[in-house]
């Protein structure tokens, strides 16, 4: 085995443990992606591919609406820039720790996704393991857990009939766990409020067609005006 | 399969595009070697929690609070999941049970 095989086999050794609660994860909200395309007809393959390309779980999801109502790719470029704005901030974070990753950066900065980022985040590389080799092997093994599972999903669903009706209702359950999650710090509930009550706001003036710009615009505005208070 | 394959590869790449876009453009703003103003950094910091409340939202936009069964399987999961979160903290659990309770719900309400 040669040096940096060797190297590469260590950082997976020590990434692959940290990496376990998602691949239980993915494994059921991949599959329910891949059932929930084959029953709008987009089989295994048009969902795998959208899971290769695009990687951005509750994107896709959202997606799926998309992809039913009719063809308006600038409506979904829009859309998919306002859900996925969160990563602007985990880039921002993972700023100092993707530093000096050579080849891999841009891998790294691609396959960017929340649970990679929550692992990447609070995991420090261990001191046998090349950091860029260590991320990556996250990064890669996560990618590699949402597609795998988005294409056995398409895959069993063309199979065998599935009762699915409501199982779109892991990704508000997703959300609302995250969410818990976020509230457990207790800095974080003045923000969390106001995201909350932002969105609800804009939803009942705008009503569900218009609400996610008045909503993210109203949120950033609110977290601005209350910066010296929130301030850390 | 409402649209034909060439208009549903576009749409992917469309939705992969606007995701790729919000992935690097930090990295793009922010070079190795240049400093982030206090302001992103304030932002970077509150807009995850700001978000995941706006995103329960956004999952909950077609919920019907007038027309039975008044939103009350969303609801009663919700509450599910906020009691088996804060008591068991798996993630897994928590979004499996809730979902399991919203189906279950929807047949015995819907």
């Amino acid at each position: 085995m040669s040096a940096s095989r060797q190297k590469m086999a260590m950082a997976l050794r020590a990434a692959f443990p940290h990496t376990l609660p998602v691949l239980t994860g993915f494994t059921c909200l991949g599959m329910a992606y891949g059932v929930l395309m084959a029953g709008k007809g987009y089989g295994p393959f048009y969902a795998t591919l959208m899971s290769a390309v695009a990687f951005c779980g509750s994107m896709q999801y959202v997606a799926i609406t998309l992809l039913i109502i009719s063809f308006d790719p600038v409506s979904a470029f829009l859309m998919s820039l306002m859900v996925n704005a969160r990563h602007l901030f985990y880039g921002l974070s993972m700023l100092p720790r993707y530093r000096d990753m050579g080849k891999l950066r841009n891998v790294l900065i691609y396959l960017l996704c929340d649970e990679t980022f929550s692992i990447a985040c609070t995991v420090a590389p261990p001191p046998e393991a090349k950091p860029a080799h260590f991320y990556a092997v996250i990064s890669l093994l996560d990618y590699f857990y949402w597609v795998a599972a988005t294409f056995l999903g398409g895959l069993l669903s063309s199979l065998i009939r599935m009762e699915t009706n409501g199982l779109d209702f892991v990704l508000t359950a997703l959300f609302v766990v995250l969410f818990l999650d976020q509230w457990q710090r207790k800095e974080n509930r003045a923000s969390a409020i106001i995201g909350l009550a932002s969105a609800a706001v804009s939803l009942l003036v705008f009503g569900r067609g218009g609400f996610i710009l008045p909503a993210m615009g109203s949120m950033v505005a609110a977290l601005l005006m209350g910066r010296r208070r929130l301030c850390r | 399969m409402p649209l034909n394959p060439l208009q549903t590869l576009v749409m992917i790449l469309a939705v992969a595009a606007g995701c790729a876009l919000t992935r690097f453009l930090p990295f793009w703003l922010f070079p190795e070697k240049r400093k982030v103003p206090p302001v992103v950094r304030y932002l970077g910091g509150t807009l995850p929690p700001a978000m995941m409340g706006f995103l329960v939202v956004y999952c909950l936009k077609d919920m019907d609070l007038v027309a039975s069964p008044h939103g009350l399987p969303e609801g009663i999961a919700i509450g599910c999941i906020v009691l088996i979160h804060t008591w068991k903290r798996n993630v897994l659990l928590s979004i499996g049970g809730g979902t399991a309770v919203f189906m279950v719900l929807t047949r015995i309400l819907g």
